[in-house]
């Protein structure tokens, strides 16, 4: 009847997971609760959980990254203070556990921290920059966001019911193979993903088809903010290397669930095969967080410098060819196997051409500050702490892409302290940047600066401590995923991370801290103008937030920075107090297409990774049925009329004069 | 373990151009980082003296230097890494003093297992060779992926089940020195790690000799327990009955090691409920 699942799946041996388990359940219940009670649930669910608007998507792909980066966050420090303990004892977590958590950790950060985070702003902003309504497919976006969530919902599952993959986050055959881990860790890994990686690649999609085919009158490609050059890329890399990741892990399941050889030992399966495709995926999804990044800090760069990107043609094409050649090197992430020295040559060339493009991005953000007039607020803060931790990054990157030097720093604490270095000081110091620059277009009021500044101060000094450490002790021999060592040498090290990494928390304390003292006093930090930063793209030429269908009128662009060209070319068409002529708007119905589906994928994932093949068949059929119930529908549009966005548009076009008046009068 | 004491020509040459690369590299980074921190501050928004240059946004001669920079320093260093992987294959000769060492490494779960074919002898956790003589190792796995690492003697190499790698070192000054496993393969993986003994080459046949008259005896049968997964605290060493072992376990004859013992029918960790098969 349950198949694999009986009390014995819950681990009440083991207090660690049982207590935060029951901690997050509480907490759920609580707020729960809360929205019941204050009677928030139908407007939860009729403006959130079913909504189609892409602002609201890529505001809930952000909570959802935030939450489980608190999550990973967690991780992280439970495994610090192990390294930090376990010299010549076994610390406080026996490997059992241990290894799980550094594999969460690394599932969770990647798929459910970084993605959602990037996926979530290009969601939230490259609409607005298009100066469009929606992304192409609106209730595909919505799809995409909820079985991302029931991604992240079966992985936290994984901690109270069962056990998460001991195999590290890329779940390496035959270790991750049935005879090597019997139990449901890697199945909830894989389902996980599989079903989250749907998700991603419908976002891909979705992205890659609003770029190409839905820009306003004007956009030519070589008009759009780099933010969308950036995304485009990096969608274009989802739509490419998405399935190859959903190929190998169904190849890898076939191998559990029904007998295949793949990547078993026995009966031809081979693992380099693995390893060969699941870095083909692997590396392009470097680039596929990164890319964003890049886009973020070009537009926070040439906000704050008051000037236009420096070299912009060349930077669109620094970012095609990044998103080219990234899927030209994963070999590199196996130097240590035993290929060839021509092979091994090749790619660690090719590695390096990579850091061409990249070095070329740095200095054009270099140069887009030299002449500028530079205001350190918090996004330019996080953009310039990004440009120096990243330019060490590469370095130490292009070392790994050297063989010989790989030879000796392969799987080591340096290798960690170097991804890290390009992760955290790449796409997670970019996510933040790109939370605070675009938090006030998203919610109408700006966040605290001096939290702000606290927390980047915090997180940039922390992320030294933190890190440096790894690097040298990668230098003194160091491998990865030790749960304990007898090595004298390393321990000073470890001990000096465990500090950074209490460094780092308070860091992300002061982030939450900000949000609430900025919810406090959003009164006083009310965004009235719709353009907090005089920003130069779209995004800014609408209120914030932004109405539900963006812009009363298509903008007609003219040239790059749209926004920053209306507002020197148009200061006096504003004053002019002419009346346009509103249009009735045509946006999309609300579906709850996307939550259904995500509730019948988690039911599936669920049963499937216990064995419960009813319950699988229930799930499959259910997730089945509501797409086919939605492709049925016959009302997919509402109208808004012209007299409504009249009266919405009429109150921000006051509030821009009135800006626009007081400049004037100055 | 210092990657940066090497004590053999391989790790040498491996931290020869590790540092190189990252003094290569250094001679653009620190301007560079200089010149960021240098025109944030000079072009502070507060500092009336700098020139506010808005139409400064393109510059041809900009553009080649910093295209031109990041790509002298990629081909400068693309070939140190094309000469560097041919010199430096873990496959190619390192010539010592005296008659190459043959040694053949499995990696079990969770412990090395070191065979001397032509010695006729295995150890398991301890690695013995003679300084100065050219070390042949091939290498294979008993069950999962590892990789053989000796930090001060150099490059490091996969080990995976029914296939054979080949990796060449050479240890030049006598001592002890650690090696491990550097690709995780599960719960007693930390547990890994193995003594490496260099001694004299004089000292070498005794050391042989003494090992040969040891009573534990290494054939398949005894190998088959050996491959258990557990963990050696001790450092057994063994009489090697028959020096075909390697071979029988690299093509799979003696078939690879079991997983976890199963206990127990639900998903916790040493139990693993119905084979799905």
């Amino acid at each position: 009847m349950l198949g694999k699942l009986d009390w014995s799946a819950i681990p009440f041996d083991q207090p660690i997971p049982l207590i935060a388990g029951a901690i997050v359940l509480v907490g759920i219940l609580a707020v729960l609760t809360w929205v019941v009670v204050k009677g928030h649930l139908p407007y939860l669910w009729h403006e959130w959980i079913t909504s189609v608007d892409h602002k609201r998507i890529g505001a809930m792909y952000i909570l959802l990254a935030s939450v489980m980066l608190l999550r990973g966050g967690s991780d992280a420090i439970m495994m610090r203070i192990q390294q930090a303990i376990a010299y010549q004892s076994q610390g406080y977590l026996p490997p059992e556990h241990y290894n799980q958590i550094f594999s969460a950790h690394g599932t969770i950060m990647i798929f459910f921290v970084a993605m959602p985070f990037v996926i979530g702003l290009m969601n939230l902003v490259v609409p607005l920059q298009l100066g469009v309504r929606d992304v192409a497919f609106p209730t595909l976006n919505s799809v995409g966001f909820w079985l991302t969530a029931t991604g992240a919902l079966l992985v936290n599952l994984s901690l109270v019911i069962g056990e998460f993959a001991r195999t590290g986050w890329l779940a390496f055959p035959p270790l991750s193979g049935l005879s090597y881990s019997p139990g449901v860790g890697v199945d909830y890994y894989a389902w996980s993903l599989q079903i989250s990686g749907v998700g991603t690649l419908v976002a891909g999609i979705n992205l890659v088809t609003t770029v190409l085919k839905l820009r306003t009158k004007g956009m030519n490609y070589l008009r759009m903010p780099m933010f969308c050059w950036t995304t485009l890329a990096s969608s274009l890399l989802i739509v490419a290397a998405f399935p190859i990741l959903t190929a190998t892990l169904a190849m890898l399941l076939l191998d559990r669930y029904l007998g295949f050889h793949f990547f078993t030992n026995e009966a031809g399966g081979n693992v380099m095969m693995f390893m060969n495709l699941i870095w083909a995926w692997g590396h392009p999804e470097v680039y596929i967080l990164v890319l964003p990044a890049f886009g973020i800090f070009s537009e926070v760069v040439s906000t704050f410098s008051g000037k236009a990107l420096f070299g912009y043609r060349s930077m669109v094409l620094a970012t095609m060819a990044i998103c080219v050649i990234s899927f030209m090197v994963w070999l590199h992430h196996f130097f240590t196997m035993g290929a060839g020295p021509d092979v091994n040559a090749i790619f660690g060339i090719a590695s390096m051409i990579i850091a061409v493009p990249t070095g070329v991005k740095i200095y054009n953000w270099l140069f887009t500050m030299y002449g500028g007039r530079i205001r350190f607020a918090t996004p330019m803060l996080w953009a310039v702490g990004f440009m120096v931790t990243f330019i060490i990054g590469g370095l130490t990157g292009v070392l790994v892409a050297v063989p010989p030097a790989d030879f000796i720093l392969h799987n080591s604490m340096f290798l960690v302290a170097h991804f890290h270095n390009v992760i955290i000081g790449g796409v997670l110091f970019g996510a933040f940047a790109g939370f605070e620059y675009w938090f006030p277009k998203a919610f109408g009021f700006r966040l605290d600066e001096r939290w702000g500044k606290l927390a980047f101060w915090f997180t940039f000094t922390g992320f030294y401590v933190t890190f440096v450490p790894l690097y040298v002790a990668g230098m003194l021999g160091m491998t990865r995923r030790l749960q304990h060592y007898n090595v004298a040498a390393w321990r000073p090290w470890m001990i000096v991370a465990a500090v950074g990494m209490a460094v780092l928390s308070i860091g992300v304390i002061c982030q939450i801290m900000q949000l609430v003292v900025s919810i406090r006093n959003r009164e006083a930090l009310r965004d009235r103008t719709g353009d907090p930063w005089d920003g130069r793209s779209l995004e800014w030429a609408t209120s914030s937030p932004p109405p539900v269908f963006n812009f009363a009128f298509n903008p007609d662009v003219r040239g790059e920075d749209a926004y920053w060209d209306m507002k020197t070319h148009a200061k006096q068409q504003l004053l002019e107090h002419e009346v346009p002529e509103y249009q009735d708007i045509e946006m999309p119905r609300n579906s709850p297409t996307g939550f259904v589906c995500a509730f019948f994928a988690t039911i599936m994932g669920f049963a499937l990774i216990w064995h419960i093949w009813w319950m699988v068949i229930l799930g499959g059929i259910g997730a089945f049925a509501t797409f086919v119930v939605f492709a049925w529908r016959d009302h997919d549009e509402y109208v808004i009329p012209a007299a409504e966005v009249a009266a919405i548009d009429r109150v921000n076009l006051e509030e821009r004069r009135s800006l626009v008046s007081l400049a004037g009068a100055i | 373990m210092n990657l940066l004491d090497p004590q053999g020509p391989v790790a040498t040459a491996n931290s020869t151009i590790l540092v190189d690369s990252v003094f290569i590299m250094l001679a653009i980074v620190v301007p560079t980082i200089f010149a960021i921190l240098a025109f944030a501050f000079w072009f502070r928004a507060s500092n009336p003296k700098a020139r506010f240059q808005p139409d400064f946004v393109y510059s041809g001669r900009v553009e080649m230097v910093v295209w031109a920079i990041p790509a002298l320093t990629v081909i400068l260093l693309g070939g140190v890494a094309w000469i560097g992987s041919h010199q430096l294959d873990p496959a190619a000769p390192v010539p010592g003093t005296g008659s190459p060492v043959r040694i053949q490494a499995v990696s079990l779960d969770w412990k090395w297992l070191f065979i001397y074919p032509d010695q006729r002898v295995a150890t398991v956790n301890t690695l013995t060779v003679p300084a100065g003589a050219e070390l042949n190792f091939q290498l294979t796995s008993s069950s999962v992926m590892n990789t053989f690492f000796i930090p001060q003697l150099g490059s490091m190499i996969y080990t995976m089940n029914g296939m054979v790698t080949r990796l060449n070192l050479r240890a030049d000054n006598e001592g002890k020195l650690k090696g491990m496993s550097a690709h995780f393969s599960g719960d007693g993986f930390p547990d890994m790690m193995f003594d490496v003994n260099v001694i004299s080459p004089l000292a070498f046949p005794d050391w042989v000799a003494t090992t040969a008259k040891t009573d534990a005896v290494l054939n398949e049968d005894s190998y088959k327990k050996l491959m258990q997964q557990g963990i050696e605290t001790g450092r057994p060493t063994y009489r090697l009955e028959d020096p075909r072992l390697f071979d029988l376990i690299a093509t799979q004859h003696i078939p690879p090691g079991p997983g976890p013992e199963l206990i127990s029918d639900a998903g916790r960790p040493h139990s693993g409920g119905h084979d799905a098969r």
